[in-house]
């Protein structure tokens, strides 16, 4: 064993999660590969951001971190413990080390409990005090004050981003050492989400925790995370620090994520944005080669289409699954 | 100048609730000529679904007050009976895409037949002629006539939402309304269906009323702004000047929290919420939350008109001359 500190928080390598698709209820109609193949660390109190497209396989990637689905192969290990190992003890207290914020704050939340009965409740489960002093504090660390108000209203009575902000509480009572939170700030207003980004980015920071913020738009994670992990059709296509990432992408799937992001400009209405009109492929039936050769404007017949790109590392600190980095 | 092809002039929409009224739209003007996008930009709950309603008097049933002047080319089709405004303006002249529409296609009937149909029920055409246009109107939008036999489960939500901007295409309207047409759908979809839209209005002079909460993409397609604030138009302004400065304290408020790919600087919040639209203060409506506020917002502001065709609702800006 490493010494604490130092051993990743997360371990996971050639981690694939896929999921059967079946017809009238038990015919196999085909597998989804949703999760196919990741291999990455992080660190204790880094923050990484997940970009990709809807499908792509990040919320699989955030569940089978939390649990919630199962691998199909490869390793995954949080603290040290696998977690295909883990029994139902192991498990609860594996729920203990991993907050999550959800996409929708709403459908997070149980509609007839108070604030303060959401927030006693993962530490009455954990037999650990819920005393008022507690609560409190939870609340004023997301910035709801005063805390005493807010502890007696229900999720209705609040707000999207107030709701946001409870659900992080929640994440954050029993002090875990990992956030995930899968498109946290997707439903609410671009007034509100950047509060709920910087707030997420602080705790982050001044606690010490590991940050895996998943995110479809890549404009948002540049001030809220220190590296980002490009995925594709299941698998990563680049990866690298975040202003590396952001200045100098290397994979032509960036590029395009990158190039299809319209900054608020109104030059945007003289000239159209340079992005492939084709769709993502199937999980079910991904492309040979590599994933994206099919919408690649670089790709080259006879090698992208037929064999797997394996990591490149174009720049010293960016590692890139594309063959035009052999 | 010829006159406006569409000018909205102090339209109400109020909802009966147990509440009280509900004013979710109280007392909106803006026009748009010929050829050019408006966008209605504004966050959840603002209205903008609700001026899309308005415009296409899709009503709901519980409605307190719907008033104002529509006039579309000249003609006041506020005044039109239920019967006249639905034989000659809803599909034929103004259509619409309603948000989330590609969640509703019928979904035991294959695509061809539902992109025909406005062409076959508000202007009687022939279904051989109504098929084939159909199938031109989906490869302009770029969906390939063979997904005509296909049935809406068969085609991914970008491929659906394509399909459902054809439907309102295919009569060839003078304006199309569109209700948050790219919120669901992936960035290189997104940006993909942007493109055909600036196309067609590029090559066929539509004029667009573009709905929206998402400040980067509405710039994709305006010529025009219109920003919303609980149930108001607080600023009316040329794109070129409402993206680079806007001008009511809102708007700058609403530019400088939006996270843009290349700024260094970190976008900033906005604390607070809009407040509701049921009793709404009688003053300026985003005074709680401005950090400009003064004496007077207590009553409410004037429109001010400002240099470059700009105008906005807020005391900062004087009285209307
Ligand atoms: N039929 C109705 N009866 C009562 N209230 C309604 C009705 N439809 C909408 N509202 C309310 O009117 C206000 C404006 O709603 P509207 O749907 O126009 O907003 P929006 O700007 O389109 O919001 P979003 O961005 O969430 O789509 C909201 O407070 C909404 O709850
Ligand atoms: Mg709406």
């Amino acid at each position: 064993m490493t010494a604490p500190g130092t051993a990743p928080l997360v371990h996971t390598a050639e981690l694939r999660t896929w999921f059967t698709l079946r017809k009238w209820g038990f015919l196999r109609a085909g597998t989804v590969h949703a999760l196919d193949g990741v291999s990455f660390d992080l660190a204790r109190g880094e923050a990484v951001a997940i970009v990709g497209e809807s499908g792509c396989g990040k919320s699989t990637l955030a569940r089978t971190l939390l649990g919630l689905d199962r691998p199909t192969s490869g390793e995954v290990a949080i603290a040290g413990t696998p977690l295909g190992t883990m029994d139902k003890d192991a498990m609860r207290r594996l729920r203990a080390t991993v907050g999550y914020v959800q996409q929708d704050p709403y459908a997070a939340l149980p509609p007839f409990m108070s604030v303060a009965t959401i927030l006693a409740e993962p530490l009455r489960i954990h037999g650990l005090s819920h005393g008022r002093d507690r609560l409190t504090a939870a609340l004023e660390e997301v910035g709801l004050t005063p805390a005493a108000e807010f502890l007696e209203k229900f999720p209705h009575m609040l707000s999207g981003g107030q709701q946001q902000r409870v659900v992080i509480a929640r994440a954050l009572i029993l002090e875990p050492a990992l956030i995930i939170a899968d498109e946290p700030v997707s439903m609410l207003d671009a007034s509100v989400s950047a509060g709920i980004l910087r707030l997420l980015r602080r705790i982050q920071q001044s606690r010490s925790l590991t940050l895996v913020f998943i995110t479809h738009n890549l404009a948002t994670v540049r001030h809220f995370a220190d590296r980002i992990f490009v995925m594709y059709a299941g698998r990563f296509v680049e990866t690298g620090p975040t202003e590396a990432l952001l200045d100098a992408p290397q994979h032509p799937y960036t590029q395009a994520l990158l190039a299809a992001i319209a900054d608020p400009d109104p030059d945007n209405a003289d000239h159209d944005r340079a992005v492939p009109d084709s769709e993502p492929p199937s999980l079910i039936n991904p492309p040979p080669g590599c994933r994206f050769h099919p919408r690649c404007p670089h790709a080259m017949p006879g090698l992208c289409d037929r064999d797997d790109p394996p990591a490149f590392q174009p720049r010293p600190s960016q590692t890139s699954w594309c063959w035009l980095h052999r | 100048m010829s006159a406006p092809l569409l000018a909205v002039e102090d339209l109400r929409l109020h909802y009966r609730t147990e509440a009280g009224v509900l004013r979710a739209l109280d007392g909106v003007s803006f026009e748009l000529n010929r050829g050019e996008a408006v966008v209605l930009l504004g966050e959840s709950g603002c209205g903008k679904t609700s001026m899309a309603r308005a415009l296409l008097r899709l009503l709901p049933r519980n409605v307190a007050d719907y008033s104002g002047r529509v006039r579309l080319g000249g003609t006041d089709i506020m005044a039109l009976s239920d019967e006249a405004f639905r034989r000659d303006i809803r599909w034929s002249r103004i259509s619409i895409v309603m948000q989330a529409a590609m969640n509703s296609l019928n979904p035991v009937i294959r695509v061809g037949e539902q992109v025909a149909e406005p062409l076959m029920i508000h202007a009687g055409k022939p279904r051989a002629e109504a098929m084939d246009r159909a199938s031109r109107a989906l490869t302009r939008v770029g969906v390939s006539a063979d997904f005509m036999d296909r049935y809406p489960f068969e085609l991914s939500g970008g491929m659906r939402q394509r399909v459902v901007l054809a439907m309102a295409l295919i009569t060839e309207p003078e304006l199309v309304i569109l209700d948050e047409p790219t919120s669901a759908l992936d960035l290189l979809t997104q940006a993909s269906i942007m493109n055909v839209l600036k196309r067609i209005k590029r090559e066929t002079g539509t004029s667009f009323v573009l709905i929206t909460h998402d400040v980067g993409t509405s710039s994709e397609l305006a010529d025009h702004v219109a920003l919303m604030y609980a149930g108001q138009i607080v600023e009316r302004s040329p794109a070129r000047f409402f993206f680079r400065s806007p001008a009511h304290p809102y708007g700058q408020a609403l530019m400088a929290s939006v996270p843009r790919l290349h700024d260094r600087t970190e976008p900033r919040h906005l604390e607070g919420t809009p407040p509701p639209l049921i009793d709404p203060p009688e003053g300026c409506r985003f005074a709680p939350r401005c950090a400009q506020r003064f004496a007077p917002c207590d009553r409410p502001p004037p429109e001010a008109r400002l240099e470059d065709g700009r105008r906005s609702l807020c005391w900062l800006h004087g009285a209307a001359p």
